[in-house]
């Protein structure tokens, strides 16, 4: 019986509701100390001054660090997202290498100390005297400066996709929607904040780390110190939820590091809430543009997008917003734009469907404006520009769109939707219903992924690869994946993860987690099968000697062979047999070329239903649907969530989150969980998640395209147009925030 | 000063600054109780006190010196969980963890408060525990299966 695709509750759930899962910062070892962070005041200009006495005298203070005192980084960062296999700094940027401040919270001086209480107390006790010089922090300030990117991701995608003629598709069209949105800056605020555990022994690092990605961290912090790859060890048992804000390796890692090996003991970093707003980088503010043209029947023949958003000084970040727009839709004219402004923040970063949620925000709403100004039913208008090809003429690898928003219609009741808004009352709520596709784009940026399986003489047997468990369920999910490939019964496999000693996976970011680690493990799982059976079917003591490796089945860790009726050999037996008191293999799985000709998009179709309190204006979303086609699921259960996670999500990108600078003083204006807000269960309705079912040869042997981002995706939109459908108003900016909602006709009724 | 935790005896030697949660995790190794905002916004913090649910980290040690204290840790009798516990297994109410101890710790003062009665109550008073993972529809269905086992004790 097939492990894969069984609704298996999580194999970590025991150690997690006892409170033995141990996460980074709960690794106690002998001499601890504690690490606290003294970040910058002003967002830009120099230190000229610390004081640090007072400090130093403090009790139990082993050292205050300035950047007199720290050693400066062996090499210069240089941002590359973690997906790409190497190191992965957040921002080409190192602190405390010289007196230039670039932004609020950028760490100045460092403070050891014996306890947790004496390191936050001595650090409020460091004097810094700064000469501040004008900042830029919000894109109002540095508009005028706005310059076309050219490469994003660090160089890794062009900013700019064009086909076609946009102007002549857009001047020819029947009828245009032309809109813009101002977004606000988005928080990943999982609830463990990023924290390190840095230990030296000798000149060998082990750091105990909150991350998406384990060998990230360690080629990241081995570069900038300036030690051999295999002197660093990253050791991850559990992680307090990433949401891209772990994906990339911030400067607080390194610092750690070298914090401990300035103490010569064991240092322990936490950071404070308030840090992780200037800490591991954020979603930033932007605004976005879109036009599009339609001929009268709905067909679209234009889409220009453009992105306006801020960056760091020293990176040409944006996450990419046009990649879903520009294949999403059958449209033969199509130009994407991204425009940035540097200014005062660290670089932003990967945030749960990084990009592409807003750019396909942007599109969706859009095109809910146009299906009402053509008359035509929001889904049949998606389904009449639906594309069974990529702009290249590539088909989809998999496809499931038009599915996705049949039967996700047919589940919400779709069809019974009045489509004139503002005309369903609940008592003082106004109701509406929206719905919007969602798409994720599929990247094979990673070099080859490896695991390796181990088998015992008792028949048990343990996957490894240098994964990290962070709510993803991968722990579990590899565990069935392994049972499966190995043939072995789910109870006698163990998978193993959480150090960067064993056989190599890439950061699990982008989605591409679940496909990277289940097609290695499969790998592993696969060839050390094929070793047993090839070690059986030569044995002449096996009742399956002589038979053709091809005919051979192992299940619940019994080989037979159809050659060979009744015949039954154990994986246990052939072990003993021949003296062996294991067996391993590594497998390796190599993704498909950058080139490959096919479309990569993971699809979807979100439907919302919300009330509107006109007078207040809020906006309570009573329910979500959302079916999906993320290719093969493999665990139900865990799936269902991680999609209900991310529709849940695009509710609070909808509705609650969004952060501001205060431009008089270039930080940020929310800086905790009262202001910043998240969702809390009051605000989560009921979530219906559905599968599509589709086949994907391409996306690796389990065929599985991934659930981490596509659920948020869309999400947003199809509440965004709800809104509308109830209220006859279209919110421009996000989030939808109760005084942006607040009717000003009804007011004062 | 002598802390009563899990119906077990501790006597640790700590400054008065130090809170509840901070003595819990680094000097007790019992860390079972999570630190997210050490602010009092997220409730992954939750433990009780004399059976009332409160916030560890805004809660000095000294001040629960005498007080019965029980966290995560003290729920489950060896191997056999809470069926809280057991329900949060079950019904998947969470993913990276973190919260977790705190949601528990929540729901079931929740039941025995009396304020599990519908999902609109649950959702309400489950409101102080923060899951950015967003497992709440399943928080929910974990609650509503105990408080059923539990033949409408609350």
């Amino acid at each position: 019986m097939s492990a894969v695709g069984t609704p298996v509750t999580r194999v970590d759930g025991p150690a997690k509701v006892t409170g033995a899962a141990r996460y980074s910062a709960e690794i106690s070892l002998p001499g601890m100390t504690y690490l606290a962070v003294v970040g910058a005041t002003v967002a830009s200009g120099r230190v000229t001054a610390i004081e640090a006495d007072a400090a130093r005298a403090a009790e139990g203070v082993l050292a205050v660090l300035t950047p007199e005192e720290l050693p400066k980084i062996a090499a210069e960062p240089h941002l590359l997202p973690s997906l790409v296999g190497g190191p992965a700094p957040g921002e080409s940027f190192f602190p405390m290498q010289d007196d230039v401040v670039q932004y609020a919270g950028q760490p100045v001086a460092l403070v050891i100390a014996e306890e947790y209480e004496q390191a936050h107390h001595a650090a409020s006790l460091v004097r810094i005297s700064y000469q501040p010089t004008k900042s830029i922090t919000t894109i109002e300030e540095g508009r005028e400066q706005a310059y076309e990117a050219q490469r994003l991701f660090g160089g890794l995608m062009p900013a700019r996709s064009e086909r076609g003629d946009v102007e002549a598709g857009l001047a020819g069209a029947d009828v245009r929607v032309e809109v813009a949105y101002k977004m606000a800056a988005n928080h990943h605020n999982p609830i463990e904040a990023p924290s390190t555990v840095a230990t030296w022994d000798g000149g060998n690092l082990t750091l105990y780390e909150s991350t998406q990605g384990i060998r990230a961290t360690q080629q990241t912090v081995a570069q900038l110190l300036g030690l051999p790859i295999a002197r660093v060890r990253v050791i991850t048992r559990f992680v307090g939820g990433g949401f891209g804000g772990k994906a990339m390796v911030w400067p607080n890692v390194t610092l750690t590091a070298m914090a401990a090996r300035y103490v010569g003991r064991p240092v322990k970093l936490m950071l404070t809430r308030p840090q992780m707003f200037t800490s591991n980088g954020h979603r930033e503010e932007q605004e976005q543009r879109i036009a599009i043209g339609a001929a009268r029947d709905g067909r679209l023949t234009a889409i220009r997008h453009e992105k306006l958003s801020i960056t760091s000084p020293f990176d040409d970040w944006a996450e990419p917003a046009t990649g879903v727009s520009s294949q999403l839709y059958g449209c033969e004219n199509f130009l994407g734009v991204h425009r940035l402004i540097k200014g005062n923040t660290m670089t932003p970063t990967f945030t749960r469907g990084p990009g592409e949620s807003l750019g396909v925000f942007t599109l969706e709403t859009a095109m809910d404006e146009l299906a009402y100004q053509l008359a035509i039913d929001p889904v049949e208008l998606r389904v009449r520009n639906h594309t069974p090809v990529d702009p290249f003429g590539n088909p989809w690898s998999s496809d499931g769109l038009v599915e996705c928003l049949r039967l996700g219609a047919e589940r919400f009741g779709w069809s019974e939707r009045n489509p004139a808004p503002r005309t369903t009352r609940d008592g003082e709520w106004l109701v509406g219903t929206g719905v919007a596709a969602a798409a994720y784009p599929i990247a094979f940026f990673m070099p080859p992924q490896r695991a390796r399986a181990r088998i015992f003489a008792d028949g048990s047997a343990i996957v490894q690869t240098s994964t990290q468990e962070f709510g993803t369920g991968v722990l579990t999910m590899a565990t069935q994946v392994g049972a499966d490939a190995l043939g072995v019964a789910l109870r006698e496999m163990e998978f193993q993860a959480g150090d960067s000693d064993l056989p190599n996976s890439t950061a699990a970011v982008g989605s591409a987690g679940a496909g990277m680690v289940s097609s290695a493990v499969h790998a592993a799982g696969t060839a050390l099968r094929e070793q047993l059976i090839a070690l059986a079917v030569s044995d002449e003591q096996s009742p399956l000697h002589g038979a053709g490796p091809g005919s051979v089945k192992v299940a619940d860790g019994h080989l037979t062979s159809a050659e060979r009726p009744g015949a039954v050999d154990t994986y246990r037996e052939l072990l003993s047999r021949n003296h062996l008191s294991d067996a391993e293999a590594l497998g390796m799985w190599r993704p498909p070329p950058l080139d490959t000709p096919h479309g990569l998009l993971t699809f979807g179709a979100q439907f919302a239903e919300v009330a509107v309190d006109p007078e207040l204006g809020l906006v309570r979303v009573r329910r979500l649907n959302g079916a999906f086609a993320p290719g093969r699921v493999l665990n139900p259960l865990l799936a269902h969530s991680q999609l209900m996670g991310g529709m849940l999500w695009g509710m609070s990108q909808a509705l609650l989150e969004g952060n501001h600078m205060d431009p008089r003083y270039g930080r940020w204006a929310e800086t905790n969980l009262a202001e910043y807000l998240v969702p809390v269960n009051a605000d989560a309705p009921e979530v219906r998640v559905d599968f599509v079912d589709v086949d994907d040869e391409l996306v690796g042997p389990l065929g599985a395209k991934g659930v981490g981002e596509i659920g948020q995706v869309g999400a947003a939109a199809a509440i965004a147009n709800a809104v509308f459908h109830a209220t006859g108003r279209r919110i421009r900016s996000l989030p939808m925030a109760p005084e942006l909602v607040m009717d000003p006709a009804v007011g004062g009724r | 000063m002598p802390l009563q935790i899990n119906g077990r005896q501790h006597v640790v030697v700590l400054e008065p600054r130090v809170s509840l949660l901070d003595a819990l995790r680094e000097h007790l190794d019992l860390t079972g109780s999570k630190k997210g905002c050490d602010q009092g916004t997220c409730g992954s913090c939750t433990v009780w006190i004399d059976g009332r649910r409160v916030l560890a980290c805004l809660t000095l040690a000294v001040a629960a010196s005498g007080h019965e204290i029980v966290t995560i840790e003290g729920l489950a009798d060896g191997d056999q969980l809470h069926p809280m516990q057991r329900a949060f297994i079950e019904y998947d109410a969470f993913q990276c963890g973190y919260c977790t101890s705190g949601q528990i710790m929540s729901a079931i003062k929740v039941i025995e408060e009396g304020n599990a009665g519908t999902d609109e109550d649950i959702g309400e008073f489950m409101s102080g525990n923060i899951c950015r993972c967003a497992a709440y529809p399943n928080i929910r269905a974990a609650i509503r299966h105990v408080r059923d086992e539990a033949g409408g004790r609350s």
